[in-house]
């Protein structure tokens, strides 16, 4: 379904990564593991197309993400390492434009998705307000509302609590289950059911 | 069901005038600006009446148009920061249409509000009552043509070190024909000529600003973001 060939990254003039090649089925996790630096940030933006490759080519269902743009950008959720909040609206309003954003309704339940990463108490409060965590679980409250298929996150657990990161390690498994897919980076160990895979950037 | 332009366009907007309103110091700072420009003239200058009503088209203009400049920098540093930008350049709706909603609310909460006090500030710099209504038009036309323009320097200078000074440097150059069209017509109304070329002028550069602005705007944020 995404299907990565030969692509090469460079930030600035130092090349980070090159030739790589894998592709990602409907129902799999690639889990992407790499020291400090060695690009794992950068590869997952040019997977969404926020950075252009410097050669290579990623594509969807067969057809190159840059010749589909609109239409490939509605098949996918990226929570980036900035959570994309803003503390001067309330929880619910952040996840509310998030999710409207993201074409997703607007109607959408957003109480239910507060309620389910355990944040309907602080539903009124600005964001600013939330702890470092707290803010975490909001930024992927956005996945829960937008049913989109395609899962791009970047360290999704940094902050997140030993509970929540089970908890998330669930809901990774019932997208897998359901058919979605999901490319992830992480320094803790995953521990989620489903066919999972593991590239390295270390070279 | 899915969102379509029309309802996200809506989101972003009402999201940007929500968060004016909740941060009341970035919207009042400029018209500040603006009304202490205004006033230093005549302490300056002198408060002959009509050395003042001669100055008064020009230094309304200048300082309207220093005012929103000033204004530029948190249209897009906010979002950029938080992270909200990546999501709006993620969106599936194209970007141009979202930018052109944001700069949108930005003008309603800077230049639209330069447009609701110039009249105020005319009176003190003596400026014929018979061009207030120019003012005003002029204002109306000449201040979305500053934010439109201004968001491309905005989006360029986007976390650069020392954006504020680049900033200023790219766009004022570019306010100079909205100065002189502006100005110029309060002038010819205060000695009461006829404005109407100065007002199609404005008015062209208004939908010239609004064809191209947005779009080079959208572009200069994904270079930006890469």
């Amino acid at each position: 379904m995404l299907q990565i060939v030969n692509l090469t990254c460079t930030r600035g003039d130092r090349a980070l990564f090159g030739r790589l090649s894998f592709s990602v089925q409907p129902g799999e996790l690639l889990h992407i593991q790499g020291a400090n630096g060695s690009g794992k940030t950068t590869l997952l933006r040019t997977l969404c197309g926020l950075s252009q490759p410097a050669d290579g080519e990623i594509r969807w269902k067969g057809t190159s993400i840059r010749q589909l743009a609109d239409d490939y950008r509605n098949q996918l959720c990226y929570i980036g390492h900035t959570n994309g909040i803003q503390g001067d609206l309330s929880a619910a309003e952040n996840l509310q434009f998030g999710t409207c954003v993201g074409g997703a309704d607007s109607a959408a339940d957003i109480a239910a998705a507060l309620e389910r990463v355990g944040l309907a108490r602080a539903a009124r409060l600005p964001a600013k307000l939330l702890s470092q965590g707290q803010k975490r679980r909001l930024a992927l409250a956005r996945l829960l509302v937008a049913a989109k298929p395609l899962w791009i996150l970047d360290e999704p657990l940094t902050a997140l609590d030993i509970n929540f990161g089970a908890v998330m390690n669930e809901r990774l498994a019932s997208h897998l289950a359901a058919g979605g897919l999901v490319i992830i980076t992480s320094h803790q160990e995953l521990k989620v059911s489903g066919r999972t895979h593991k590239i390295s950037l270390d070279s | 069901m899915s969102q379509n332009l029309l309802g996200t366009a809506r989101c972003i907007f009402k999201r940007d005038l929500i968060l004016a309103g909740r941060k009341p110091a970035d919207v009042a700072t400029p018209l500040a600006f603006f009304i202490i420009v205004t006033s230093l003239f005549p302490l300056g200058v002198g408060p002959e009446p009509d050395v003042l009503s001669k100055l008064a088209p020009g230094v309304l203009w200048v300082a309207a148009l220093l005012a929103s400049m000033l204004s530029l920098g948190r249209m897009f540093a906010g979002d950029h920061a938080d992270g909200t930008l990546e999501q709006l350049a993620l969106s599936p709706h194209p970007l141009t249409p979202l930018v052109f909603t944001k700069i949108l609310a930005h003008w309603a909460t800077s230049g639209l509000l330069l447009v609701v006090l110039s009249p105020l500030l005319a009176m003190q710099l003596n400026l014929p009552t018979h061009a207030m209504g120019t003012l005003v038009v002029t204002l109306l036309l000449g201040t979305p043509v500053l934010s439109l323009l201004g968001s491309v320097g905005a989006a360029l200078t986007l976390g650069v070190r020392g954006g504020g000074v680049l900033l200023s440097l790219l766009v004022l150059p570019l306010y100079t024909p909205v100065l002189i069209f502006g100005a110029g017509a309060v002038t010819a109304s205060a000695s009461g000529l006829d404005t109407k070329a100065y007002f199609s002028l404005l008015g062209a550069f208004l939908l010239l600003a609004l064809a191209f602005a947005p779009w080079a705007t959208a572009a200069a944020l994904r270079i930006s973001l890469d």
